[in-house]
């Protein structure tokens, strides 16, 4: 059932619109040489800092439809009938959410380092940086998708909540402190079934 | 044998509003048990509080496996129906030719009319393979086909030793104990 649930997620998010985010993280990198003009020296100085705030925003998209289609729909709920404890259901989703987000936005980094004048070193540091850091990332955003679904407006609380909870993950990453940067993502990614578990089962009625 | 399902004293209570207090209820295998009373006495809550869904304030719940079918479709609106029924149950087959779906395995789930649709849920039920059937206003949007198949593919699972817990406020076909909630 756990296998079956998440290739279900990943066709789910590989046939809804899986290269959303990631047109959205190049369509931040893109705004920054307009914003700060095109002097090469300074993008590449600014580039690892840049790509992790598009990368911030751009695991905001999702949100919406990590879990409250299929709390509305009752999917959650069958899937409790069939013995899966709630926790399994949001480690679940939290892989087939990294597997659909986390390969593309690291794919998406290569021209966006090109974009910002960026080197083939500092490219490296941000990648491994980004490939330790976005399993936490996606673990927080299906957490907020669990502690928000249901609610009104829920699009713009999950902002609220997910932008400052992954600030560490962006200071650590920026900063290329890679062992911080791999506590913290740890830390979210174990904590994260939890903290969903209960809230959904706080918000059955 | 033991009950499927067993109600010790149960008090729930939703939104402030206590809907039933120091509630007792067994279900036997081969019993079934129609809720009936007026929209809001928590005839859905009851069942939801079975299934395990909900918790109770005070009292003991014990149940058997089970299967719940209710307003809410759980099925992957943009696949075939017969795919989105195989990915709860191996047979899903079975319940789709107890409801008549068979000819419309193919047909993308969204497709699908609220009569069809409360079918596939209840075809859920059926190839779940559960001794325990949870099921809320099983007759709603279901035509008078719909409804003899559900009563018979019913009696079927009653006489073989299942048990059926059924909310509804129309009268069900066959021979139901009744438990009424109040307002």
């Amino acid at each position: 059932m756990i296998g079956a649930l998440i290739g279900r997620e990943i066709r789910r998010a590989s046939t809804g619109l899986a290269w959303l985010p990631v047109a959205f993280f190049l369509l931040v990198v893109a705004l920054m040489p307009f914003a700060v003009g095109p002097d090469a020296r300074l993008l590449s100085r600014i580039g690892g800092g840049t790509l992790w705030v598009a990368a911030l925003t751009a695991a905001l998209l999702p949100v919406e439809r990590l879990i409250e289609p299929d709390r509305a729909d009752g999917f959650l709920d069958q899937l409790s009938l069939h013995g899966l404890a709630e926790e399994t259901i949001i480690a679940a989703k939290i892989a087939a959410h990294w597997l659909t987000f986390g390969p593309l936005l690291l794919i998406a980094a290569l021209p966006a380092a090109a974009l910002l004048a960026m080197d083939g070193s500092s490219l490296v540091r941000v990648e491994i940086a980004l490939a330790i850091g976005t399993p936490g990332l996606a673990a927080l955003a299906v957490a907020i998708a669990a502690v928000t679904a249901g609610l009104p407006r829920a699009g713009s609380l999950a902002g609220l909540l997910l932008l400052p909870l992954a600030v560490p993950l962006l200071i650590f990453g920026a900063a290329n402190a890679l062992l911080l940067e791999a506590a913290f993502s740890l830390l979210l990614t174990a904590g994260a079934p939890f903290v969903a578990g209960a809230a959904i089962r706080a918000s059955r009625t | 044998m033991s009950a499927f399902l067993r109600f010790d004293g149960v008090t729930l209570r939703r939104g402030g509003k206590l809907l039933f207090e120091g509630l007792d209820l067994e279900l036997s295998p081969g019993k079934r048990l129609q809720l009936i009373g007026p929209n809001g006495s928590g005839k859905s809550s009851l069942i939801r509080l079975a299934a395990g869904l909900l918790s109770a304030e005070r009292g003991l719940v014990k149940r058997s496996p089970l299967a719940l079918a209710d307003d809410l479709l759980a099925l992957d609106v943009d696949l075939p129906l017969g795919r989105a029924l195989r990915f709860w149950s191996k047979s899903a087959d079975r319940g789709l030719d107890a409801f008549g779906l068979t000819i419309l395995a193919d047909v993308p789930v969204r497709l699908l009319s609220s009569g069809q649709r409360k079918r596939a849920t209840l075809a859920r039920v059926v190839s779940s393979g559960a001794p325990l059937w949870l099921l809320d206003e099983p007759l709603n949007a279901l035509d008078d086909d719909g409804a003899g198949r559900l009563a018979s593919i019913v009696d079927d699972h009653v006489a073989a030793g299942g048990a059926v817990l059924a909310a509804s406020h129309q009268a069900l076909a066959g021979e139901w104990r009744r438990m009424e909630l109040g307002a």
